[in-house]
Order: structure tokens, then C-alpha cells, then sequence
């Protein structure tokens, strides 16, 4: 399976994410991941959306997201020109002689333990997907209970940004 | 959309906002300001039907001069009209519902608006903003509904939004690749008042459809065309929602290519024409069809390699180079590779491809003789053509429409319905200019003729106007005849009746082992002289509607009927044909199959490829 990486800057109108998910349903494309936010310029957003792409064409993703009104420009992000990072909360199972080997292999992904209880921790993990799903591996003999995920963000490198050519215009 | 088509405020359309002149804007109830920005954007025609959540806007609406309102008896009507009036005209289409049921039966118009790419502005009542979301009385989600069938839908729930929505709806769907836009307005926003500013500023960062083409991509295509030994001018209704026939048949002579127009592009380029090969596709003519498979260079212009076009993709004009021409870039790869792209208006490349092409063929002078030679065999020997006696002693449908189109000439409108009937009336009328053909090519939705053709009349009343209708299309929007009595929208409406939703029984014929699965609608006659029910029977019905209803059965009756309808402008005229129901529609790719697959006739597939 190939995945890209789209980062769309939007306008911020009701419906948008609407608009822009019903498009990758109805034209057959399916979205890995997708994560929304705020920008620095009021009143747009940004969506990061990882799509797979099998037999179709990436072009076809993008031109069609480019005829919805609202989408002001959309890039895609290489993984070698751009930064991507996942973030996930991930719920183990620990007990007296685990406990410590998890707190080991967490401070060796540099993941953070948010909450402990007698009996499981709540790790946080930031980094590309590779980071986090590698994290996940060795913690999944420990027995995970529970995994909340965000959708991959990512940010071109160098000092380009996505909304300087559209508001020139 | 051509340019003189763009909507241009009128002097007298400022009926309800004459007070501009004062330095400070009116204030306007929402509703007003609906009606004001209607009448600055020149619009003279709307189709609606009133409703509790659109009220309001009714309330102001009766007292506008410059703006007349057509009360249909189904909003799909509504829709329909406005369709039919904007691909006749190129003008703006409007139409008007209230929310909830109403908003929903304009739909199945919407989308089919949107697959046509046919200018439209929806107006729809919701129900007051403090109650959205409640599932409130008539309330539905009609912004959402619309989304994948829109260009662009817009939710306003402010009067002072009003203005800025409307201007940007009306450009958004006349301008770039025309289509639908909903515009859905609370009853609160209609209700309350805020200052009318106009004009307003329209603010669309995220539109700019590119109407010039890139001047590289224009010597690129200029070269393939002068190296073509094969090529095809392959044109679609982009020709004539651009108003790009004038540079079309001046770029057409000056190559000297073949041209085909697809269902929706009858009429972008005269038939009468000699290099016109006629139409591509399921029903398309043989050297039409034949002429794209053989072809070495496709010159798409405004076409989108619909699957009714091309047959199964992978077998599509395999020798083929493509220069696709397109104002929207989407369509251009979606199916088929282009060697050259072209994003661009229609007629704007045109335009510039003409001086390229000449300058190219300066240096390389075409040579398609062998080509034409090859294509006129084809004419000659497949050339378009019908049983004129069935078995069964009616009529031959194909006939009658046939007559119609003679007697009607190149200036009337034709608006068909779907199936059998459309088909053929794109096959034997002969259409010379864009405009005069009207369908629902895309959709495929049947009942479009009556009211499209209702809205054809309303923007061209000088004009005689057909539907052209099946008995299965014509019962399903057929209400609207009450609207053309009572409006004085003289019509003609000729049913072609087989007494069977027809197409598909030709199919139940042909792939079905001719089981003929729920397709009788006992319309009509078996066999000629044969007493059968007429469920209902459409020369009362007519006559019920205060239309002139004619039955006819006799192929000498044919041509007195089509006179007298054309010569009654008093109300409108419903003729009831009576045809054979065993009549097919021919030639005909079957579906899922390569177009050199292509049947003739009823099993009669020769060896195309035998010189």
C-alpha cells in the first residue's frame, strides 16, 4: 500500500470537513489518517490527511479536492522534505516486575508516563510512524489496554510556508 | 458560459433597491435582499413553488416587476425548467423551494444540473436557525444532501450575508465549468433586516478557474494535429455550454478533421456539415464510433470520456494519441491519459489553437486523404437508418420523430426525455445550432423533457419547442402542463408511445432472454387495431390540463398532427404517437464491450476492419 501525505489549507466554513471527507468517500479514496487544526492566519485551517493510493492516481485526489470551493491549496508533503510526527496515548498493563522495563523501553523512545495506577500506565508517544509503531511492538507483549491516536501531522522544512503564495494572491 | 451570457444588471432591475443612490445602503429584510441581488444580477425568470420556510421571500417576491415567477406543480419541475432554461438561453437558471420535502424534490434536478454542468441557482427556505437541528417541522440538511451534487451549496442563517451569498452563488455556477449552487436561507435571515450593500465583495480565495491556456501546451497540441494522419475532433457539450461553435467550425474547416459531437454536444457543430460523422458512443453512428477507434489523435474539446463514449476504457481508441481540452482540470486524465493537456475555456482555445495550427502546418502539411477516404466508405455503407414498417402495423417511432425535426426545422428546441426515444432523437434530427438539443445526458433523468422544455420556452418564447417524451419520462413530470396552460407557455409535447418503459425492455430483449420484466406500462397498443386499455390515456389527460390533445396511429396522420400542433399557440399541445414497441435502438455497443464491437443492427456486427 502507498500512502501520501496532503496537507490542505481551508477556509474555516461549517461543512468543511464534510465536504472534503465526502469527496475521499464518493471518489473511492481512502484516508489513513486525517487531523485538523487552526493556523497563524485567522479564519483558515489545515487539514493533514495521509491517503491511501492504490490504482488511482494521486493527481485525481488532488485535482478533485482543488475544484471544492473552500480549499484554498493543497501540498504534498514528502516524507523527506517534511517533518511527521504521530502522537498517541497508549494505555499498558504493568505489574510489579514489568514496571520497570516499561519505564525503560518508554525512556528509551523518549515517550512520557502521563498517569500511573497500581496496575497500568498511560504512555505518550510522539514521532513518525515508524517511532510510534515501533514503541507499540515493544510494549504489546505487556498487554495494551487501550490506544488513543492522533492523526499524522506534518510541516514542510525550511522556511516556506504553505499560506505565504495564497495570500499573496 | 458564454460572456454575453453572464447575468448584467438590467436598468430596469432595481425596482426594490432604487434607493442605493443615497450615500447610506437601505436596510432590507433578508427576503428583500434575496429579491434585490436577483434583480441587480438581471435575472427576469424563476421556477418555484412556495412553502412555509420560504415565505417571507414569497411575500416580497410578488410585488417585483422585473422579475416573473412560473408556479410549477412539483418543485423537480421547478428544477427541471430552470435547467431547460438556462441550456437553451446559456442564461442563468433559478429555482425556488421551500425546505424540507421541497428542498429535497429539487434534487434529483440538482444532479442532474451538475452532471450536465448546467448553470443553476437553487433557492431554498430552512427553518429559523434556533430550531436547526432539532429535526423541526419540513427541516432537512439540504446543504449537507447537496454537497456531492452542487458546485457549491451555501447555508445562510444572516440577512446582512445575503447579498455577498447570492453574487458569489451566481458566479461560482455561471463562470469556470457552469453548474448547480444551493443557496439555503433561514427563515430568521429572511425575516430580519440589515443594511443592502451592493455591489457586494465577493471573496472566493479558493476559486479561480483558468479559462487561458498555457501557450506551450497550445504548440504542443498544434504539432500533433498537423502530424495526425487519423484524426478525430472528438466534441462535447463543453463546446456548448462555452459558446464555442463559431471557433469550433472555424478551427474544424481550417484542419479539416472529422468532427463527432457526443450527446450532449448535438448542435455544437452544424449536421449538415460535411466532416460531421455524427454521434460517438452506445447509439453513436457507425463511422462515428469507428472513426474514434481507428483514430491516431483524439482532439477532445470540452468531452470527458464518458463510459457511454468510449465502451470498456482499455479498448478505447487504442492507437490514439489525446489532446484533451477541458476548464476543468479534473476531468482531464480522470480516464483516459492526455498527451496533451489543455485547461482551458473551449472557445479561448480555440482561439489560440487556430493560429498555432496554421503556423504549424505552414512547416507540416497534413495529410488525412486517406483518412476521409476510409470514413466515407464507412458513411456510405453504415449510414443511419430504421424499419419504416413494423410487424405489428404501428408506427415506426423513429419516423415520427424524424418528421418532427423535418417539419420543426433547425430553429425550434428539442428537449428529450430518456431512452429509447432520446436516443433516437438524437440520431434523426438534425441539429445546426447549439441550444436547440436539450437532455439529460449525464443523469439520465427521466421526466426532464416537459418541464425543461417548459423552461426553454419561458427564455426563448419567439421559439417552437418540443418535448420530446416517452410515455414512461412523460408520467412522471407530466403535472407541469398545467403550468405552460395556466402561464401561457405554449409547448408541444410528442409522446412517443410504445406503451414500455422501452429501453429497458430492449435490453430485457437483447440480454435478458427476453423476459420482459415489469417494463408494460399499458400506455398504448399492442398491434395495430387492437383494442387495449390506456392507462391513462394521454389525449384525455391533455384535454384535462386544457391542453390540444391528438392521438395519432397512421403514418399519414404523422405530418398533419405535427402541423397542427405548430400552428396552436393558444395552450399547449400534447400529440399521443402510438408506436411499435418492438422498435430498437441501433447501432449499439453493448455494455462492458470494445466500441469495435459495435452492432449495425440486430446481430449484424461485420468485419469493420475489411477494406
Amino acid at each position: 500500500m502507498t500512502y501520501h501525505v496532503l496537507s490542505l489549507l481551508v477556509e474555516d466554513k461549517p461543512g468543511l470537513l464534510t465536504r472534503v471527507a465526502g469527496l475521499f468517500a464518493r471518489r473511492g479514496f481512502n484516508i489513513r489518517s486525517l487531523a485538523v487544526g487552526t493556523t497563524e492566519v485567522e479564519g483558515l485551517s489545515r487539514i493533514t490527511v495521509v491517503v491511501e493510493v492504490e490504482g488511482l492516481p494521486l493527481e485525481q485526489i488532488t485535482k478533485q479536492l482543488n475544484k471544492l470551493i473552500n480549499v484554498l491549496k493543497i501540498v504534498e508533503l514528502d516524507p523527506s522534505s517534511s517533518v511527521q510526527r504521530e502522537h498517541m496515548l497508549i494505555k499498558v498493563r504493568v505489574d510489579n516486575t514489568t514496571r520497570s522495563q516499561i519505564l525503560e523501553a518508554a525512556n528509551l523512545f523518549r515517550a512520557r508516563v502521563v498517569d500511573v495506577a497500581t496496575d497500568s500506565l498511560v504512555i505518550e508517544v510522539t514521532g513518525d510512524t515508524a517511532k510510534v509503531e515501533a514503541l507499540l511492538r515493544v510494549l504489546e507483549p505487556y498487554g495494551i489496554k487501550e490506544i488513543a491516536q492522533s492523526g499524522l501531522l506534518a510541516i514542510g522544512r525550511g522556511s516556506k510556508s504553505i499560506s505565504e503564495r495564497v495570500l499573496k494572491n | 458560459m458564454t460572456t454575453e451570457s453572464n447575468p448584467v444588471p438590467s436598468a430596469a432591475a432595481s425596482s426594490s433597491a432604487s434607493a442605493t443612490k443615497k450615500s447610506d445602503p437601505p436596510m432590507l429584510t433578508g427576503s428583500g435582499a434575496i429579491l434585490a441581488a436577483l434583480e441587480k444580477l438581471g435575472i427576469t425568470d424563476v421556477f418555484g413553488l412556495p412553502g412555509g420556510a420560504i415565505m417571507p421571500f414569497y411575500d416580497e417576491l410578488m410585488s417585483s416587476t422585473a422579475i416573473r415567477h412560473i408556479l410549477v406543480r412539483h418543485e423537480q419541475g421547478a428544477g427541471h425548467a430552470a435547467e431547460g432554461y438556462a441550456a437553451a438561453s446559456g442564461r442563468l437558471g433559478v429555482c425556488i423551494a421551500t425546505s424540507g420535502p421541497g428542498a429535497t424534490n429539487l434534487v434529483t434536478a440538482i444532479a442532474d444540473a451538475h452532471m450536465d454542468s448546467v448553470p443553476l441557482l437553487a433557492i431554498t427556505g430552512q427553518v429559523f436557525s434556533t430550531s436547526m437541528g432539532t429535526d423541526a417541522f419540513q427541516e432537512v440538511d439540504i446543504t449537507g444532501i447537496t454537497m456531492p451534487i452542487t458546485k457549491h451549496s451555501f447555508l445562510v442563517t444572516k440577512p446582512e450575508d445575503v447579498p455577498g451569498v447570492i453574487a458569489a452563488a451566481v458566479h461560482i455556477a455561471t463562470s469556470g465549468r457552469p453548474g448547480p449552487v444551493l443557496v439555503d436561507v433561514t427563515k430568521d435571515a429572511q425575516q430580519k433586516s440589515a443594511p443592502f450593500i451592493w455591489p457586494p465583495k465577493i471573496d472566493l480565495p479558493g476559486y479561480r478557474p483558468v479559462t487561458k491556456a498555457h501557450g506551450k501546451q497550445i504548440q504542443a497540441a498544434a504539432q500533433l494535429i498537423v502530424e495526425s494522419r487519423k484524426p478525430v475532433l472528438y466534441v462535447g457539450g463543453g463546446v456548448v455550454r462555452s459558446g464555442a461553435h463559431k471557433e469550433l467550425l472555424a478551427f474544424a474547416e481550417k484542419t479539416g478533421a472529422p468532427v463527432v459531437t457526443t450527446l450532449m454536444a448535438r448542435g455544437a457543430f452544424p449536421d449538415s456539415h460535411r466532416q460531421n460523422l455524427g454521434m460517438p458512443g452506445m447509439h453513436g453512428t457507425v463511422p462515428s464510433v469507428l472513426a474514434l477507434q481507428e483514430s491516431d489523435l483524439l482532439v477532445a474539446i470540452g468531452s470527458r470520456f464518458d463510459d457511454r463514449v468510449t465502451g470498456k476504457v482499455s479498448e478505447f481508441a487504442p492507437g490514439a494519441k489525446v489532446i484533451h481540452i477541458d476548464i476543468d482540470p479534473a476531468e482531464i486524465g480522470k480516464i483516459r491519459h492526455a498527451d496533451v493537456p489543455i485547461v482551458g475555456d473551449a472557445r479561448e482555445v480555440l482561439l489560440d489553437l487556430l493560429p498555432a495550427f496554421e503556423a504549424a502546418a505552414a512547416e507540416t502539411a497534413p495529410d488525412i486523404v486517406d483518412w476521409w477516404k476510409r470514413l466515407e466508405t464507412l458513411r456510405t455503407q453504415y449510414p443511419l437508418g430504421y424499419v419504416d414498417d413494423p410487424d405489428d402495423g404501428l408506427l415506426a417511432p423513429q419516423a415520427v420523430i424524424e418528421a418532427i425535426g423535418k417539419i420543426s426545422g433547425p430553429e425550434a428546441v428539442y428537449a428529450a426525455g430518456v431512452g429509447q426515444h432520446q436516443m433516437w432523437a438524437a440520431q434523426f434530427i438534425k441539429y445546426e445550432r447549439p441550444g436547440a438539443w436539450l437532455n439529460s445526458g449525464g443523469a439520465g433523468t427521466m421526466g426532464y423533457a416537459v418541464p425543461a422544455a417548459m423552461g426553454a420556452k419561458v427564455a426563448q418564447p419567439e421559439r417552437l419547442v418540443w418535448a420530446i417524451d416517452g410515455d414512461g419520462c412523460f408520467q412522471m413530470t407530466n403535472q407541469e402542463l398545467a403550468t405552460c396552460t395556466i402561464n401561457n407557455i405554449p409547448i408541444k409535447v410528442a409522446i412517443i408511445n410504445n406503451s414500455s418503459l422501452g429501453m429497458v425492455r430492449q435490453w430485457q430483449t437483447l440480454f435478458y432472454d427476453g423476459r420482459h420484466s415489469f417494463t408494460d406500462l399499458e400506455t398504448g397498443s399492442m398491434r395495430a387495431g387492437e383494442e387495449t386499455r390506456m392507462i391513462p390515456d394521454f389525449v384525455k389527460m391533455a384535454d384535462s390540463y386544457g391542453a390540444l390533445g391528438i392521438r395519432v396511429t397512421k403514418p399519414e396522420e404523422v405530418e398533419p398532427a405535427i402541423r397542427l400542433a405548430i400552428e396552436t399557440n393558444d395552450r399547449p399541445v400534447v400529440i399521443d404517437f402510438i408506436v411499435s414497441r418492438d422498435a430498437m435502438v441501433w447501432p449499439m455497443v453493448p455494455q462492458g464491450v470494445g466500441n469495435s464491437s459495435v452492432q449495425y443492427a440486430r446481430d449484424h456486427a461485420p468485419d469493420w476492419y475489411e477494406e
